[in-house]
């Protein structure tokens, strides 16, 4: 009984696994397409080629079949960029010959959409976009959390307060402010519009005040009666006992600047200045027919991510686990 | 001593609240500011005192989109409450393969929304998109998903037709979008869920388990009430997520279309923000959907009182 039901667990879990990654699987497939084969539809998910070949002893020529009789057929003689440079000719039937392929990738999709986008300047800014972001998000949470939760001082509930309710508020409710702000400050179409605004973090300086508050009372009066200063504290005690929390802080930090869209679309007009979403979503908008050119670059801007996912997995998961956990 | 201790934590914080006040706190009074002007950028703008409040209540699309919107979260919400806890329960049960069961589930949520709104797009075309080829399968025929303007409930009951257009239910366009958010975001939901379970202490079920429950009981019994407090941070978070939901809107549909089936209330802000350049207007129904928010959360919060074990 207990064994049947077991394997029901895992039939379900298998099958809606599935649903979870098929998206992934099309879009890689897709993306390993010729658009005419994405077109006719009939191969779902591995990738295959059918076309006729004209072979008359010397070359090998692709070519459209287009009327087959017993002695002779009527041809299109295509180049190698399947262009149509002779129409209607007559060959021997014998000489044509039908080419199945499967599977057949068609990698050069992937080198097409590189050239078609400029991946390369978008990977450029959205890197440094998120490493300077995370730069400021941890220089600024650190300081900020240890004075929460390390120091007296007054008004540090006011202050507390505020950051907390300033936390609770939609990014969509003051985006229209923060454009009409970026636009007084002459920011707009900067990277100080995608970087400053979000060098601070107040989930971060809360989950920073939380851990540093469980750290041992005794280990800040020892060290304060060694004549360390507070900032020495903070870098040389503090800091090393918190890699684990600061390495969860930087995952989140730097998934969330990888991966936003609305604030950089909303910020920037330059194509110069485009991040890999806003870079992507234009060219979904100038390529809608493209299908498998398109995948292809969705896969670029994928891929990056999810191989760093593979090997921190453990980390990542546990990381988004614990932000549900109430003390 | 005491003078530097006294002004080391203002430092301390100094970097931080700049920061904070200035992106956050200035915008969010801005935009309250902003509410009660006619403001497009060019030029310095009018105050026109209440008029883009009168304006919104008037205004047909504000109320569709706040419909849409209001359909979008009561079948997100729950969808994603019963499917995480689900999968949460069954891999919770399991002991060999589960962290690949779980990176599975978890691989949507880190992936970037833009990205999978083009697959997600794609996959619910008309023609040859992978939805209606797997339909096709089981014998249900093509759907147009995104190109669809009739409510689900319409086409289920085509009795409902003489209804106002509200109680058609989401677009069909509407409900493919979410049903993508829900796969978007079931993986984290789950982890959260998963963690939750794991507190719940062993004894509780074999206390059932010696009272001769049922599994279906010892979940019904045990299980859901103990993990009440996870399901209101999922409820909470869920619906405060939701309520902003845009990036699919803007990449999966024709500017929240058709006519207007798929316009949820932040893409609304955006167009007539961003577009239209009407950024007096916008304010005024971002600050309506502020409004929204904030009592929706206060009353969950009160609900999580009267409910919590």
């Amino acid at each position: 009984m207990s064994k049947l039901r077991s394997i029901i667990t895992y039939l379900i879990l298998i099958i809606f696994g599935f649903t979870m990654v098929i998206p992934f699987i099309w879009m890689i497939s897709t993306s390993l397409m010729t658009q005419s084969e994405f077109n006719k539809q009939d191969s779902l998910f591995i990738p295959k080629e059918e076309y006729h070949q004209w072979d008359n002893g010397e070359t090998k020529e692709r070519v459209i079949l287009v009327l087959e009789k017993e002695e002779t057929s009527i041809i299109h003689v295509l180049d190698s960029e399947l262009a149509i440079v002779e129409e209607y000719k007559e060959v021997p039937s014998d000489e044509v010959h039908m080419i199945r392929k499967k599977p057949s990738f068609e990698f050069s999709n992937y080198v097409k959409a590189f050239n078609k986008v400029p991946f390369a300047l978008y990977f450029y800014n959205t890197i440094y976009v998120s490493v300077l972001s995370l730069i400021g998000v941890l220089i600024t949470s650190l300081l900020a959390a240890y004075a929460f939760a390390r120091m007296e001082f007054k008004g540090r509930d006011f202050f507390f307060y505020l950051f907390l309710s300033m936390m609770m508020v939609p990014q969509p409710i003051y985006l229209i402010s923060s454009y009409v702000l970026l636009d007084k400050l002459h920011w707009l179409d900067t990277y100080n519009a995608l970087i400053i605004p979000w060098t601070a973090n107040i989930f971060t300086i809360f989950l920073f005040r939380q851990h540093f508050k469980a750290l041992p009372k005794e280990l800040f009066d020892a060290a304060s009666i060694d004549g360390c200063s507070v900032f020495g504290m903070l870098w040389r005690i503090v800091v090393p006992l918190s890699k684990p929390v600061i390495a969860t802080a930087s995952i989140f930090s730097l998934i969330s600047s990888w991966n936003s869209f609305m604030w950089p679309l909303v910020m920037t007009n330059r194509p110069e200045l485009r991040v890999l979403q806003v870079g992507l979503s234009y060219f979904n908008q100038e390529a809608s027919t493209q299908t498998s050119l398109l995948m292809a670059s969705s896969a670029f801007s994928i891929i990056p991510v999810l191989i760093v996912f593979f090997f921190a997995q453990k980390q990542i998961i546990a990381s988004y686990a614990k932000t549900g956990m109430k003390d | 001593m005491k003078t530097k201790w006294k002004i080391t934590p203002y430092l301390f914080l100094l970097p931080a609240l700049v920061i904070v006040v200035a992106f956050r706190l200035i915008p969010i009074v801005m935009s309250f500011v902003l509410s009660f002007f006619d403001w497009s950028l060019q030029g310095t703008g009018r105050f026109i005192g209440l008029e883009n409040y009168a304006t919104m209540i008037h205004d047909p699309v504000f109320w569709q989109s706040l419909g849409n919107t209001f359909w979008l979260v009561v079948i997100l919400v729950p969808a994603t409450i019963v499917f995480s806890l689900f999968f949460a329960v069954l891999l919770n049960q399991i002991k060999y393969l589960k962290s690949l069961f779980r990176m599975v589930y978890f691989m949507p949520f880190v992936t970037s929304l833009v990205a999978v709104s083009i697959v997600w797009k794609l996959m619910f075309n008309e023609q040859t998109g992978l939805i209606n080829t797997f339909l096709g399968y089981i014998g249900i025929a093509p759907q147009a998903w995104l190109a669809e303007p009739k409510g689900i409930f319409l086409l289920m009951f085509p009795a409902l037709e003489s209804l106002p257009r509200f109680f058609h239910g989401p677009s069909q366009a509407l409900f493919a979008i979410i049903i993508m958010t829900v796969w978007k975001g079931l993986g984290y939901n789950t982890i959260i869920y998963l963690a939750g379970l794991q507190n719940i202490s062993k004894t509780y079920y074999e206390a059932a388990e010696m009272d001769g429950a049922s599994k279906f009981r010892q979940f019904w019994n045990v299980t859901v009430p103990l993990i009440s407090p996870t399901t209101f941070y999922v409820l909470i978070m869920t619906t405060i997520t939701s309520f902003q939901t845009f990036s699919q809107i803007y990449l999966m549909t024709n500017k929240g279309g058709p006519l207007n089936s798929t316009k949820l209330i932040v893409y609304y802000i955006y167009e007539r923000g961003f577009d239209l350049l009407e950024m007096g207007y916008a304010s005024a129904v971002a600050l309506a959907l502020f409004v929204l928010i904030l009592t929706l959360t206060i009353f969950q919060r009160k609900m999580e009182k009267h409910v919590n074990y």
